[in-house]
């Protein structure tokens, strides 16, 4: 199966990779995914007090359709305040890489892993 | 554009030069090109000789009488026609069949289809190494087991059965066997003169021969009879009907010839090379070598890069052609059934990749692959969450994973 473009560009430069210190206050850390499945990714925010996103890094074990969706979000996501973040559809990481159809469970866990980071930081607040 | 590196000689091998060379003489005007089935002239009879010389080649790789070689489409077709050729002409003896879940899946799923028929099916565990335990196979055995199907060499794993044990079971219990041999004719020397094997499969494509090739061993001493998958005029003594492809006959034949020829020489140079290959991994971490490391083919080596996912180190050596257990592209997600029957975790079978090399592998080709795989599996283990909490202790088993 050969690979789009932009998954390639990703892939092989993927943005914000790293860690996050997840035990900060105002950093929130998603982790979706099972080795069992093949994929796992590790998203995480850093906000600062007016609730922008100022950091995100991530880290996926997957394919490369899988590294790319999440090297993407962390791209988009920075910026953006929680609730914006919140709003990202996996439609959009599709459209945006043109993933073909046995690839969309990539960006939809890529959407569930900035859920996650969202809830880990909303329950640290609460 | 520079070409990748041909690394997956068990998914096929091009054809060698010297059997196109020949087959080229078998399809145009100023060539034979005949029917091998016209009794009444010259051309007919041309082709027929070459099909008579391809049949004795290939026989004699094997240690067959040439009256025992029925031609067919490829080793698909030749297992179709062993298993339900035998499952139709003995139903009345008994509706049991044995087989391993690591077969191909041309077994596999024509086992599936007697199933369905109204047959039974027992598919054995191998052990952990791919291999079957003589014992297990033994019990296994019912009154009304008519038949046993299991390969000679695993296509992924590239273990070799013990065929002669195996046999002699079937023999002693008068179970027919039937045995997958696509993977190994031409790697590993087989005597069916002197093996108790009934029927055995063999593909052209997996030895430098064309693709869209086969041919069923079909015994004669003890006389095994089948039930025909394909009917017409009666070729291959009623067997297998349809016009003799004489040009893909022929280089099935010249290929069968040339690793009869040169196959203790060239085992010895893929051995070295596959060595080679293992050790240039063998210092780094976290690799598994999947499958019985002595008891296999020389030019497989299925190993995984644990913590790193197949599908993206396949990407990530893509100037090397290999293939992965990894099933990340199927709907399914299921990582490869093989290497889940030796118990594989799934992440494990996930992170795997299969080196196959063949006739043209060089050591500069190896040395490239080490050079490369070495250099991204570094790249995804600094990228993989993973590779993370391996390196902070955390035990993977133990982790609540949010399965998707």
């Amino acid at each position: 199966m050969a690979y789009g473009k932009k998954v390639l560009d990703h892939y092989e430069n993927p943005r914000n990779v790293g860690v996050l210190d997840k035990d900060a206050s105002n950093v929130g850390t998603g982790m979706v995914g099972a080795p069992a499945c093949g994929d796992v990714m590790r998203l995480q925010i850093q906000v600062d007090d007016k609730g922008v996103i100022e950091d995100a890094k991530f880290k996926t074990y997957g394919c490369g359709s899988a590294i790319a969706s999440s090297s993407l979000l962390t791209e988009w996501v920075k910026g953006k305040t929680v609730d914006e973040a919140s709003e990202i559809k996996n439609t959009e990481i599709v459209e945006e890489l043109e993933l073909p159809p046995v690839k969309i469970h990539c960006s939809v866990l890529a959407e569930d892993a900035i859920k996650a980071a969202i809830n880990d930081l909303k329950s640290k607040a609460g | 554009m520079l070409t990748p590196t041909y690394m997956d000689y068990s998914a096929t091998t091009p054809v060698d030069k010297r059997v196109a060379e020949k087959m080229a003489k078998y399809l145009t005007m100023d060539g034979d090109f005949g029917n091998p089935a016209s009794r009444s002239h010259y051309y007919g009879w041309q082709a027929e000789k070459a099909v008579d010389e391809a049949r004795s080649q290939v026989a004699s790789l094997v240690g067959a009488d040439p009256r025992e070689i029925v031609w067919t489409s490829g080793a698909t077709e030749s297992n179709n026609l062993a298993i339900k050729g035998i499952a139709n002409f003995y139903h009345k003896r008994g509706k049991h069949i044995i087989t391993l879940k690591t077969e191909h899946k041309a077994v596999l799923d024509t086992c599936r289809q007697l199933e369905r028929e109204g047959f039974e099916v027992t598919y054995l565990e191998p052990l952990s190494n791919g291999l079957l335990d003589i014992n297990v196979f033994k019990d296994a055995i019912r009154e009304d087991t008519i038949l046993a199907s299991i390969m000679h060499v695993n296509n992924e794993i590239g273990v070799i059965q013990d065929i002669q044990s195996i046999g002699d079971i079937c023999r002693e219990h008068k179970v027919f066997f039937h045995v997958d041999a696509a993977q190994s004719a031409g790697k590993v020397s087989i005597d069916l003169a002197s093996l108790p094997v009934d029927l055995m499969s063999f593909s052209a494509h997996k030895i430098y021969g064309p693709k869209g090739m086969g041919a069923l061993y079909v015994s004669r001493k003890p006389r095994v009879r089948l039930e025909a998958q394909i009917h017409g005029g009666g070729h291959e003594r009623g067997m297998r009907s349809g016009t003799l492809a004489t040009h893909q006959i022929v280089g099935m034949g010249e290929a069968f010839a040339i690793a009869k020829a040169e196959m203790l020489e060239e085992g010895k140079k893929i051995k070295q090379l596959r060595e080679r290959l293992l050790e240039g991994f063998s210092d780094m971490e976290e690799v598994v070598i999947n499958g019985d490391i002595e008891q296999r083919v020389p030019g497989n080596l299925n190993i995984s890069f644990n913590y790193v996912e197949g599908e993206s180190l396949m990407m990530a050596i893509s100037d090397v052609a290999v293939s992965s257990g990894s099933a990340c592209t199927s709907a399914s997600l299921e990582p490869s059934y093989v290497l889940r029957a030796l118990g594989l975790s799934d992440e494990l079978a996930h992170s795997s990749i299969r080196f196959s090399i063949g006739r043209y592998t060089t050591e500069k080709d190896i040395d490239d692959a080490i050079r490369l795989v070495r250099e991204k599996v570094e790249k995804l283990r600094d990228l993989s969450p993973l590779w993370d909490m391996f390196k902070e202790g955390i035990d993977l088993s133990t982790v609540q994973w949010a399965a998707h």
